[in-house]
């Protein structure tokens, strides 16, 4: 069974004559990352929306089709049973912060403290996230006279820190700087081992080709292509759908073009040719 | 003498943080540059001091010989036009049009010219189609291309774009690429906060890193990014061409088709 099933929806927001999100079906099994990617306007974050069910339940519309999580429809859960489900890191860090409390340290207990969770294991879990996500000097500051990308981290931080078995991060690294976007991957690597299953809008294709099992690409509201890594961020299709192949990968489709040779599959990270030299012995 | 310049600013929050200290940096008309370095260096700090959001604790901000301690806002933001790194602290008005048009409204304007100037603006940024509509019914990535449009519609001589690249596909990076050399032709400056390296390569000569509330280095995409100390202190990554040329065996290649120059005769890989 599917962690998250998608089966034939449809959606219009409300006053909207176009429709946001066409004939979507979609199956994502437990303990795999997902990267969703696509060009702005796609439908990446409405689709986080309705699978965390705040379509319909915050924005109305038109919406046909299933949502199953965890083999029960959506519909049938009570609200907070799906909040502890589902952790969802919105698309603006910004708008993702409580608004109502004084430290970091706080901001990231403040769920827990929200669902009841007991001093002693709250303060655990607390001291547990702020090492994962290396937040020791910001614990005493003021969540609102943070830097840009440190708000987002302690978003994204604030939301690992429910636990939730499904994760969704709507690209979280926007604001992140080259260290802490790989930091954060790592941290996906992390959550997956543990076995959750994470959802992952991102435009960062060089780091989507190195962290996850799958990938969505979606154009105009549809899931044009779907698959594996490897099979994906190597077609150059992604390209003509508004999506971006990663660096590498461009580099060995251009030389094989330059060489007048057919390439059946280009690598798609240095660590890929990194392993791949050391292997014949040529370094 | 330069058009903009810091001098031995410093500068502390109400709260007593320290987030820029002693920097000296200078820009001549015409001159663009990107701004890079780690989350809480002080990149967005630096910026505001330059159109006097922020007034230097110490040391000087100079616009065109004008200390900011001295110059209104008003003054300082005819000459420095700064977009927000987060669109909605910059967003007020209900229609794109009245957020466009916000910013000339003290120009007495004549109201054919004045809607010349937001229609120009906004056909560059995009948003021709758009101008009736409210701002936040435009996703994020948009709303950031309207506040691009905001500043560029009152023509100041330094843009300072703060992270414009955060959370743009291809096609709106690359017409951030073409609007900054747009406005470079201009003899405008540009000077551009952003984490997206391949960005730096492909738009900018000139790079600042700054780390840990200083200016680390001043210096071309080549010199900065082959200078992989300083990149493990601030918290930076090669763009993964450089890695991948470094894995080659290859060094100081910055792009895919130097590159392919580099070995065309040669395979390494098949
Ligand atoms: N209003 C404020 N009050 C107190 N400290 C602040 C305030 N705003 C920012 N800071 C602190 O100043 C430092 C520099 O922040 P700044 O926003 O300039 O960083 P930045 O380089 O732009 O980072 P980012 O890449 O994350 O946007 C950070 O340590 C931050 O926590
Ligand atoms: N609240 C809303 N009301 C009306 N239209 C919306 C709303 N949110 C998004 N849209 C529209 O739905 C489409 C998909 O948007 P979105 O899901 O935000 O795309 P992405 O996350 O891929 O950038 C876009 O055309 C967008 O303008
Ligand atoms: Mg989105
Ligand atoms: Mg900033």
């Amino acid at each position: 069974m599917s962690i998250i099933s998608l089966i034939n929806i449809n959606y219009t927001y409300p006053l909207e004559e176009k429709q946001t999100i066409h004939s979507l079906s979609l199956d994502l099994e437990k303990g795999c990352v997902y990267g969703l990617t696509g060009a702005n306007e796609s439908g990446k974050t409405t689709i986080c929306n309705i699978i965390r069910g705040f379509i319909p339940e915050l924005y109305k519309g038109e919406l046909t089709g299933e949502v199953m999580i965890k083999g029960k429809n959506i519909n049938d859960y009570n609200i907070g049973d799906l909040a502890t489900i589902i952790g969802y890191s919105f698309q603006n860090p910004f708008t993702q912060l409580s608004g109502v409390k004084d430290t970091v340290y706080e901001e990231i207990a403040y769920g827990m403290e929200n669902i009841g969770v007991p001093r002693s294991k709250m303060i655990q879990k607390v001291d547990e996230i702020v090492k994962m996500f290396q937040l020791e000097d910001l614990i005493d500051k003021n969540p609102f006279e943070l830097s840009g990308g440190q708000k987002q981290r302690v978003a994204i931080a604030s939301v690992v820190a429910l636990d939730p078995e499904i994760i969704i991060l709507d690209e979280p690294t926007s604001q992140l700087d080259p260290k802490s976007t790989e930091d954060i991957f790592e941290i996906i690597q992390l959550l997956k081992k543990q076995g959750k299953t994470i959802l992952l809008v991102e435009h960062k294709v060089d780091l989507l080709a190195a962290y996850c099992d799958e990938i969505l690409l979606i154009s105009r509201g549809e899931l044009v292509m779907q698959g594996p890594v490897k099979e994906i961020l190597s077609n150059p299709k992604v390209v003509e759908y508004g999506g971006q192949l990663p660096q590498v990968a461009l580099y060995f489709i251009k030389k094989a073009k330059a060489n007048g040779s057919s390439v059946s599959q280009v690598p798609l990270t240095v660590q890929e040719v990194y392993d791949h030299l050391n292997k014949d012995g040529e370094v | 003498m330069s058009y903009l310049s810091l001098k031995n600013v410093s500068y502390s929050y109400a709260n007593g943080y320290e987030a820029v200290q002693n920097m000296n940096l200078d820009f001549d008309l015409g001159e663009s540059a990107a701004i890079i370095g780690q989350n809480g260096a002080g990149k967005t700090t630096a910026v505001k001091l330059m159109n006097r959001l922020l007034i230097p604790t110490k040391g000087e901000v100079l616009v065109n010989n004008l200390s900011t301690k001295e110059a209104t806002t008003a003054e300082i933001s005819k000459m420095i036009g700064y977009v927000f790194q987060n669109p909605d602290d910059q967003i007020f008005q209900d229609t794109i049009y009245k957020e466009i048009a916000y910013g000339l409204k003290n120009q007495k304007l004549g109201s054919d010219v004045m809607k010349n100037k937001v229609e120009a603006a906004a056909e560059i940024c995009g948003l021709k189609e758009s101008l009736n509509e409210h701002p936040y019914n435009l996703p994020y990535s948009k709303r950031k291309f309207i506040t691009i449009a905001a500043v560029l519609a009152t023509d100041p001589n330094v843009i300072i774009l703060d992270e414009p690249t955060a959370g743009q596909d291809r096609e709106s990076t690359e017409r951030l690429g073409k609007l900054i050399s747009h406005l470079a032709n201009q003899n405008k400056t540009v000077i551009t906060i952003t984490h997206d390296m391949e960005f730096v390569v492909r738009e900018f000569k000139r790079v600042i890193v700054l780390a840990d509330k200083q200016k680390r280095r001043d210096a071309s995409p080549r010199e900065i990014f082959w200078d992989e100390e300083l990149l493990r202190l601030s918290d930076l990554k090669q763009p993964f061409i450089c890695q991948l040329a470094d894995t080659l065996g290859y060094k100081g290649i910055l792009t895919i088709e130097e590159l392919l120059e580099r070995d065309k005769n040669e395979t390494y890989y098949n």
